[in-house]
């Protein structure tokens, strides 16, 4: 455990930056959002970031490749280079599960390259939430706020911030700021831990428990009356899945730049009308099938394709994000049965 | 970084020939610009082909894996992509990957076996591939049968191969029918669901159904008049894709992806998948 | 605080429930915290009872919901519409987007309704949210009680509220308004002041946060069109992330002008703008012009009008005319 005084922030800051780029969370009139850390850029306070973290090997809009094209003849254009290092810091405990759930789908084979160059670039800083939100609901799905997964986990008290390498890269890292830093023994960080468990346990979402969902619940959830009470007021637009990190459907398109044609993939969502249309028919006709495929992927399907782990981490951002306030809480609520009856 | 594989990332491929098949389906030819074939596959498996600009789309292999020329591609046209293909002209280079999807079981549970082929209208693009290969490794397989029905006479698609070449192979039966009567016609006349009921086969088969949703639905009912279980008949779903390996998430039904899992699917493993296909 | 009380709201659902002059009611459901409030439909008086909410956060305007809700039943359904939603309601009417037949509407008089953002600004984890008259009173999760002048929490659209009457009902809870004198051209003025190259870089700046998850269009009651150009793959630009920079411009852009002359300003676009966009100055400006050029035109204020940017007559300005008095101030 290393630990550096607080006030000392912005000089490891400028270290780290030193040797690639370095995010962090900083306040804007709309709410705070990673932007590269420079000389004069303070550290948000707030507790999570508008978009996720997901954009950093993720982003909504990415090149694939370009195509030149000559009478009958194309070429196929390798766009691709090499990521640079990047470093994230303050990243929570929910956003850093995030990272597991999106790997599982873009590093299972056949391995997407272009996730992964920046997947193995990035450096992951995470922060504990000391003052979770009553939004948060990560302990439903396991996750322990108070340590937080990442390659270097940190602590962050009035007076000093805590460091912990969890992984090689982490350990590269502190080591690359080591002349800034102390060691430290845990106690500070123990205490720390305690009080936010003992603040998770008084969340409102405390309680909310997704053992009624999980591998292999296709039958018991997919015909419930219930989704179309639920889905009653969704105004099939895509707030919910570009806010949400673990959400991942894209789309491939074209796109004709004057000079050629470039390909790129951005963002999609199923909750679109247009997501699932063939020129052959819809499989999805209504906003009820839509909306049902959103959750019943979270909590049933990739759980079955995925050793259990449910692809929400309870981050809360859908929750105060959609036009009409209804959400992944709602849903579980309605139909989890006895496990949330009390809740 | 350029060395890293990337599924995303096509291959060329040259169309060297346009075969018209019927008025709205045509068969392409498809080899790499130094004359090869650009992958090999197994019969059931699917390739994205693109026009850079138009678009990129997932198609059945037409053509079986023991063709080590190349590959073919039977497509009707009905979108943005197909009717791009349409209006080409031998000698186009498109961009081509794959091969995606699980294959039909030739290997496996087909081994062995008398064969049922049932196909409706372009639903013979996918058979096709698997059919020729039955053909070419005939010792391994016992007797088969193909029930091909379309609209009219020259909807059918590969008419030439399946009165020229499959209806001569011995132990091969094949038969065809049409919606409507045509004077030029001399066969059956009727939907292929009634016409698999009348034909009445034993069900010591394995089936394989292809075809429009509402061909698939009254055939499976017959076959289960038939005595046929679920677990002997395969068929293919049909859902847009975009990047055919698993990870978009448009193909996906229940805990499987279409693209990846699929297409070929047991009828007793499609009971299982939620009713949104 | 809003001046009516929840429980006139469900006692007048229930009577019209039980004497079967509608057969459900759209209204606002209660969520998982004081301000989370839902549309939802309700069937009958013990659900009313139990989830039905009408408090300082029941912004959403119904009236585009009557669209698909009267195509689903031969009865009519109970609508409750605040001042603005009912200009929403009329122009909806003039487009002949809903049968006006299948809806029982009931006012219902509104003090303007809260922006929880403007909240969280200063209480980050909310406990639970109180209301006295003039006051909000925040209990939050670690920096105990805030309390807030209601004006300084008023969504911006309920700031520059712009009428307190109900311009359609059929039955009227609480006293009604009259059209208020507001300063909602305020903020567009200060674009119009601004040079070229500023306007330019105020609009890249807010418009390059937007994350293209067509939440202001669905949400918009002048939104309607059976299938949206932007959804159409055959049409060229269906693209859902910016291909490149000027994308999101072209959208909101287009967005506006296709709602131009339609647009109630009921604010709707940039309440539920996940990036916090003032997209409501874009349809803001538009109305400005309008009446500069054509005479104060308020969309929605009665059934049937013809906005004048569609309606022509000899009078009409010069389109060389508008250019050059807009020179300056567009």
């Amino acid at each position: 455990m290393r630990k550096i005084s607080i006030d000392k922030l912005y000089v490891l800051f400028s270290s780290i930056a030193e040797s690639s780029k370095l995010y962090i969370p900083v306040d804007t009139k709309a709410g705070a959002k990673f932007e590269e850390w420079e000389s004069g850029k303070t550290l948000s306070n707030a507790l999570n970031t508008v978009r996720s973290t997901k954009d950093f090997f993720f982003p909504q809009t990415e090149n694939l490749m370009d195509f030149k094209v000559e009478g009958k003849n194309i070429e196929i254009i390798d766009t691709r280079s090499e990521s640079e290092d990047f470093v994230i810091f303050g990243v929570r405990a929910c956003d850093v599960k995030s990272f597991e759930v999106l790997d599982r789908v873009f590093l299972s084979e056949p391995v997407d390259s272009y996730y992964k160059n920046r997947r193995e670039h990035g450096v992951i800083i995470s922060v504990a939430c000391i003052k979770p939100a009553e939004t948060c609901f990560c302990g439903t799905f396991g996750i322990d706020a108070a340590d937080p997964e990442g390659d270097v986990v940190c602590y962050k008290t009035d007076d000093a911030l805590y460091m912990d390498a969890k992984t090689e890269k982490g350990k590269k890292l502190l080591d690359s700021v080591s002349c800034l830093t102390d060691e430290a023994d845990t106690k500070a960080c123990d205490e720390q831990k305690e009080l936010i468990h003992e603040r998770f346990s008084k969340l409102p979402l405390a309680n909310l428990s997704a053992d009624a969902f999980g591998s292999g619940k296709t039958s018991e959830f997919f015909d419930a009356p219930e989704w179309r009470e639920l889905s009653q007021s969704c105004l099939g637009c895509g707030t919910c899945t570009f806010v949400c990190p673990t959400c991942q459907c894209y789309d491939i398109k074209d796109f004709n730049t004057g000079h050629g044609i470039r390909r790129f993939r951005c963002w999609d969502s199923c909750m679109y009308s247009e997501f699932t249309k063939m020129s052959a028919g819809q499989p999805r006709l209504t906003q009820l099938e839509r909306f049902r495929q959103r959750f019943m992927h979270k909590l049933v399907y990739y759980p079955t394709n995925n050793d259990g782990l449910f692809s929400c981490v309870g981050c809360g951002r859908c929750l105060s994000k959609c036009p009409i306030q209804m959400n992944i809480v709602k849903v579980m609520k309605k139909l989890g049965g006895k496990e949330n009856a009390a809740n | 970084m350029q060395q890293i594989n990337e599924p995303l990332i096509p291959k060329i491929g040259v169309v060297t020939d346009i075969r018209i098949d019927t008025p709205d389906v045509k068969t392409f030819r498809v080899v790499t610009p130094d004359g090869k074939k650009a992958f090999d596959h197994m019969p059931g498996q699917c390739a994205m082909l693109s026009i850079p600009g138009v678009g990129e789309a997932m198609f059945s292999i037409t053509s079986s894996p023991t063709n080590k020329e190349f590959m073919e591609f039977s497509i009707k046209k009905c979108g943005c992509v197909t009717e791009w293909l349409h209006s080409m002209e031998a000698g186009q280079q498109i961009t081509i990957r794959g091969p995606y999807g699980k294959p039909f079981p030739v290997d496996t549970e087909f081994a062995g076996h008398d064969m049922l082929f049932i196909a409706g209208g372009i639903g013979l693009a996918p058979l096709r591939s698997v059919i020729n290969y039955c053909r070419h490794y005939r010792d391994r397989y016992g007797k088969i049968d193909i029930v091909y029905g379309s609209r009219s006479m020259q909807d059918l698609v590969d008419y030439k191969e399946i009165i020229d070449e499959w209806s001569k192979d011995s132990g091969v039966n094949v038969h065809l029918t049409i919606d409507r009567d045509q004077p030029e016609w001399g066969g059956h006349v009727g939907f292929v669901p009634n016409y698999v009921k009348e034909l009445g086969f034993s069900t010591d088969k394995i089936a394989i159904l292809c075809g429009p949703p509402i061909m698939i639905k009254f055939t499976l009912a017959g076959l289960q008049e038939l005595g046929f279980d679920k677990t002997q008949v395969y068929t293919t779903l049909e859902l847009r894709m975009k990047c055919g390996i698993g990870k978009c998430g448009r193909c996906n039904v229940g805990t499987k992806y279409v693209c990846k899992d699929g297409p070929v699917f047991r009828c007793d493993e499609i009971d299982e998948l939620p009713d949104e296909y | 605080m809003q001046e009516i009380k929840r429980e006139i709201l469900i006692s007048k659902a229930a009577e019209l429930l039980e004497s079967g002059v509608v057969d459900r009611v759209l209204g606002w459901k209660a969520g998982e915290f004081d301000y989370d409030v839902t549309p939802a439909m309700f069937h009958n008086a013990d659900e009313l009872e139990k989830e039905f909410v009408w408090n300082d956060f029941c912004g959403a305007n119904f009236s585009k919901y009557l669209v698909n809700e009267t195509g689903k039943s031969e009865n009519k359904v109970l609508v409750f519409l605040k001042p603005c939603d009912t200009y929403s309601f009329n122009q909806l009417l003039t487009e002949h987007r809903f049968d006006r037949e299948k809806v029982y509407a009931v006012g219902v008089s509104c003090n303007g309704m809260l922006d929880v953002n403007k909240i969280k600004e200063s209480a980050e984890s909310i406990a639970s949210i109180s209301m006295e008259t003039d006051k909000v009173m925040v209990d939050t999760l670690y920096d105990g009680k805030i309390t807030f002048e209601r004006k300084d929490v008023l969504s911006e659209r309920c700031i520059n509220c712009k009428s307190k009457k109900h311009v359609a009902y059929d039955e009227l809870l609480g006293e009604d308004g009259d059209v208020v004198d507001s300063s909602r051209f305020d903020e567009v003025e200060k674009l119009e002041k601004m040079t070229p190259d500023e306007r330019f870089a105020f609009w890249q700046k807010e418009l390059s946060r937007c994350i293209r998850c067509n939440a202001c269009r669905d949400v918009c009651p002048a939104c309607t069109c059976e299938k949206c150009v932007f959804d159409n793959p055959n049409s060229g630009i269906e693209n859902k992330a910016a291909a490149n920079s000027f994308e999101e411009k072209m959208f909101h852009i287009i967005r506006a002008f296709h709602v131009a002359g339609r647009c109630t300003d009921c604010g709707e676009c940039s309440r539920v703008c996940p990036q916090h966009i003032p997209l409501h100055l874009l349809n803001r400006k538009f109305i400005k012009d309008i009446d500069n050029f054509y005479g104060e035109y308020q969309a929605g204020s009665e059934v049937g009008s013809r906005a004048p940017i569609v309606n022509y007559t000899t009078e009409d300005l010069e389109p060389g005319e508008a250019v050059e008095r807009g020179d300056g101030n567009a």
